[in-house]
């Protein structure tokens, strides 16, 4: 007879002595876990419930200024640093881990319209309506000074002053060129008082410049003419030109897909294109309930943050066709500016009640420094929570946002609009010769033509 | 040391068979086949769906190969040498051979005045609590052979439980069943379920379930104390119960020889069986689900494959109860007799230990205690416990169930079980269509407009039928169009009667209780429609 039956010392499965980590013993045999679609389903349920209820996105109002916002620009070099500039020519540094202003410049008569710094950091550009370019050298020397007292930084560097009042500027990457945009687009060197190049299509003012990240020569113009101009600083003309129905109050382009670019336009709408086939945009972002006013680019491509005149602001993924995310506080006004910090964790917004607020990108995340086990269990239940997204219940859950009534009411009337129109626009086609009304895709209906 | 340049051929066969070997454990950890992305026409979900396989592909492989350092322990195993049969050992023989620590586990407890006595362990297999019919409960750890606790309730004692972990049991008492925790202090008073023969626990969803001498099953939430259902089961008195763990299902066995499965969101049983001519006696689950045994007065053992409800094999044997160990042997009891039974293959149970109780005693309940190879055998004149090799899981999982478990993992168990509580509604005969997408139903109903196009064709059909040609005035035209008529009516009869079904009124057939009917002698005899 040979027999064996199971034999356990305590000693040999239990700890040695109280300071020791508990013994750790694993059987993956799923026949001891019985019902594992429930389990998971459960903690999916539960993980979507404390997602909401630890969802507090907004860290903090940084106020300072006594105009709104207008225009505001992180620095590549420094992640918490964020320059602002407000409509009564007023720029200020702020530290965005103190929530403080740093350092106050004595900006523009008027509103400063644009501000952007080089990629290196060492130097800010301001423009405004007084018709001047003010060029600030080593921006950033009051935040790694010690002294934390606030005082006037000194003057500009250099003063330009120009023909026509400033609507935009950004800097090139990788360079000593930077574009401002009015009645023209004026192509500056950081050396000269004039500018070294300019082009002009049409004689509408131009709202704002972006330069393209892949492609150093090549930018991106949105004008009031409803148009968006892309230009290549190599050609002595514009290069293409789209227009829409309605005008981009901003573009931006995606740094990791440097050929797409999004614009944040004036019919509530946000477009991505290929800068390549312009006849038709690749996704049509939509949500918001009243003109988009600013957007920009989470460093990872993945996800773009727009600012509205709803006092609304959103949350996109590139490839989504609606919100991810939507953050409103009762305080908040319309706003005018957003940027999404260079980590990819937080947002700046700007608006009109002079404040600069301070958002998470992730709503429930958990700051701070994460254990790795917690880490691992936050990946267990994202990957569990994706799972079974598909589930009423959990889809629910996860899809609810409380909006405020009257942007609550805008979109349900918005909605109503659009269900009339594309009825009205059935019946046009059910009563005409059949053909003589192509159905017009969304991502087209909105572009009038291209021009070379 | 001579070096070989060629391969046994021997140890090349061990090579394929640990080759067979791992893609068996593979199997086991990758639950179920993979999808069929061959099917799919959409590019981008067969691309993500591809991705998702190759994970768990890699994540199965990754357990099978980790098996050998997770899992230390060989498992029991009692083997015959030349002419044996496992059958003929004796459990005095049995203890000679195995190690010192494992001969001390069983026992013989002679407990005469208050017995016959029931015995549940808790799902780690640490704690046993019994209770004696005339009203001895006692709890006892079973690591350590210690008494944790003795009472006396001073009135009969049906069955006893334990919840979510050794700190409370339920007692199914005279009138009602009882919740006292690991002191003896009465903690609740369940009088809801009224006088209950038996209790289940099933500790995912934290439900106390019973069923009273009126058939009525009883399920309530232990963690809010909330009654989740009641149901009639309408088939008599019975204290058959079992839960089936792998999907929490109740099994009842009537007296009427049916086996119904109960879910507390459903007044009407999932599934009932015939099993047995005259009452049921024992129901057992195996862990893996698709296993059941029943065992009735009709001398017979059935095994049931659930998933057909289909009679596996069937024994001639009695048992009075019958418990299904983790790897899968099947202990029956009959009168002082206690039979372990051993899957030979092809789910066929063959007698693989006996162990015969001093004569007149008589057992009433024969449980296995879970990772460990022992069974525990309640009986009229006290307790005992056998070694059964090979009936318990070998390595235990420190997340899942710990047999040495502190005081501060059993407590962060219990918020954990508590945080992963299932809702009721998950209970259903198949765990695994949780988020799984319904199949559409194969015969749809055919709409109006279906029928009316069919009807349509085929009298178009019939009147373009030839008619044959026939002589004495048997072809007159007028005969000729009625028999066409005829052939018409014929053809769209049958479609005639959906087309009114899917008009909304079916046909009413005239009840018999219709007053108007019936002659007025008769009429009393009408059921009555008012209520």
């Amino acid at each position: 007879m040979r027999v064996k039956v199971i034999s356990r010392s305590t000693d040999e499965f239990t700890r040695d002595r109280s300071q020791d980590l508990q013994k750790v013993f694993r059987n993956y045999d799923p026949a001891l876990r019985s019902q594992e679609k429930a389990v998971e389903y459960t903690r999916a349920l539960n993980a979507a419930k404390l997602e909401k209820i630890f969802a507090k996105p907004f860290i903090g109002a940084m106020d300072g200024h006594i105009d709104a916002v207008s225009c505001m620009a992180k620095n590549p070099n420094n992640l918490k640093a964020v320059f602002s500039g407000s409509m009564d020519g007023d720029i200020r540094l702020w530290d965005i881990a103190a929530r403080k202003t740093v350092c106050q410049f004595p900006g523009h008569q008027g509103a400063v319209r644009g501000l952007a710094t080089s990629t290196d950091g060492d130097l800010l550009i301001s423009c405004g309506v007084d018709c001047t370019v003010r060029l600030w050298k080593d921006p950033m020397r009051r935040m790694m000074d010690t002294s934390d007292a606030i005082g006037d930084a000194s003057q500009p560097s250099a003063v330009y002053t120009w023909k026509h009042a400033f609507w935009g500027v950004d800097h090139q990457w990788d360079g000593n060129i930077f574009a401002t945009v009015g009645a023209q687009v004026d192509i500056w060197d950081h050396n000269r008082s004039e500018p070294i190049n300019s082009f002009e299509w049409g004689k509408d003012t131009l709202l704002s410049v972006r330069f393209n990240p892949g492609e150093p020569d090549v930018l991106i113009t949105s004008a009031s003419d409803r148009s968006l101009t892309l230009y290549d600083l190599r050609m002595s003309s514009p290069a293409r030109k789209l227009i829409m129905k309605t005008r981009c109050n901003s573009v931006c382009w995606n740094p990791r897909e440097p050929m797409n670019f999004t614009a944040a336009n004036e019919d509530t709408n946000c477009y991505s294109f290929d800068s390549r086939k312009l006849e038709e945009a690749k996704i049509v972002h939509r949500g918001h309930v009243s003109a988009v006013m600013d957007i920009d680019y989470s460093p990872t491509g993945r996800e773009f943050v727009t600012g509205s005149y709803d006092r609304t602001v959103r949350i996109f993924q590139y490839n989504g066709d609606h919100s991810r995310e939507i953050y409103h506080t009762k305080r908040m006004q319309r706003v005018f500016c957003v940027k999404y910090t260079y980590d990819g964790t937080y947002l700046v917004s700007g608006s009109d009640d002079t404040n600069l607020r301070l958002w998470k990108s992730k709503a429930s995340e958990q700051l701070g420094v994460i254990l790795p086990r917690e880490r691992k269990k936050q990946e267990y239940l994202d990957a569990v929570k994706e799972r079974y997204k598909h589930l009423p219940e959990i889809k629910r859950i996860v899809r609810h946002r409380h909006l405020p009534k009257p942007i609550y009411k805008a979109a349900n009337i918005r909605r109503t609009m659009i269900e009339a129109e594309s009825r009205k626009e059935e019946r046009r086609r059910a009563h005409s010769a059949p053909g003589s009304r192509p159905v017009q895709p969304f991502r087209k209906r909105r572009l009038i033509k291209e021009v070379e | 040391m001579g070096i070989s340049t060629e391969e046994d051929p021997k140890e090349r066969k061990n090579n394929k068979d640990s080759l067979d070997e791992m893609e068996m454990k593979v199997a086991k950890y990758s639950r179920g086949k993979a999808a069929n992305l061959g099917a799919l026409r959409d590019k981008k979900l067969k691309g993500q769906l591809a991705g998702k396989e190759r994970l768990i592909g890699q994540s199965a492989k990754a357990a099978a190969q980790a098996e050998k350092w997770f899992l230390p322990i060989e498992g029991g195993y009692l083997e015959p040498e030349g002419l044996e049969k496992t059958y003929r050992y004796q459990q005095q023989s049995i203890v000679q051979e195995v190690d010192l620590l494992s001969s001390r586990k069983p026992f013989d407890m002679i407990l005469p005045v208050l017995g016959p006595y029931t015995l549940e362990y808790t799902s780690n297999g640490r704690y046993m609590i019994v209770g004696g019919r005339k009203g001895h409960i006692a709890m006892m750890d079973m690591l350590n052979m210690d008494l944790i606790k003795e009472f006396q309730v001073r009135e009969t004692v049906r069955d006893v439980a334990f919840l979510h972990n050794e700190q409370l049991f339920a007692v199914a008492q005279k009138k009602y069943p009882y919740i006292y925790n690991r002191h003896g202090t009465e903690i609740h008073c369940l009088k809801e379920h009224g006088k209950s023969l038996k209790l289940q626990f099933l500790d995912k969803h934290f439900l106390l379930v019973s069923i009273n001498s009126f058939g009525q099953l009883h399920y309530q939430d232990m963690s809010t104390g909330e009654m989740i259902a009641n149901y009639r089961t309408g088939l008599g008195r019975t204290d058959v119960m079992r839960a089936n763990p792998y999907n929490a299902v109740i099994g009842v066995g009537h007296a009427g020889g049916k086996v119904t499965m109960w879910k507390p969101t459903s007044v009407k049983p999932l599934v009932t069986m015939l099993c047995h001519h005259g009452p049921v006696t024992a129901v057992a689950f195996d862990r893996g689900g698709h296993l059941m045994a029943t065992a009735g007065v009709d001398r017979k053992i059935k095994i049931w494959d659930l998933r057909k409800y289909e009679v596996v094999h069937s024994y001639t044997a009695r048992a009075q109860s019958l418990d299904f160990s983790q790897k899968g042997l099947l202990a029956g009891s009959n009168g002082s007799l206690v039979e372990i039974y051993k899957d030979s293959g092809g789910q066929d149970y063959k007698v693989y230990m006996k162990h015969r109780m001093i004569k007149g005693y008589q057992v009433d309940k024969v449980l296995f205690r879970p990772y460990e190879d022992i069974c525990g055998i309640g009986h009229s004149m006290g307790l005992s416990s056998i070694l059964v090799p090979g009936s318990g899981e070998a390595n235990f999982d420190t997340f899942v169930e710990n047999p040495v478990e502190t005081r501060k993992q059993r407590r962060e168990k219990e918020v954990q079980a508590l945080l992963n509580k299932l809702p009721p509604e998950t209970i259903m005969l198949d765990p695994n269509m949780i988020a799984t997408v319904r199949q559409p139903k194969k015969k749809e109903k055919k709409t109006k407009k279906e029928i009316e196009e069919e009807i349509e064709d085929v009298v178009e059909a019939a009147k373009n039928t030839k008619v044959k040609k026939k002589t004495k005035g048997r072809s007159k035209p007028s005969k000729r169009a009625k028999k066409k008529e005829e052939e018409v009516l014929k053809a769209k009869r049958p479609l005639l009667d959906q087309y009114k079904e899917t008009n909304g009124q079916p046909e009413k057939k005239q009840r018999i209780g219709d007053q108007s009917e019936l002659p007025k002698a008769l009429q009393r005899f009408a059921k009555n429609r008012q209520p």
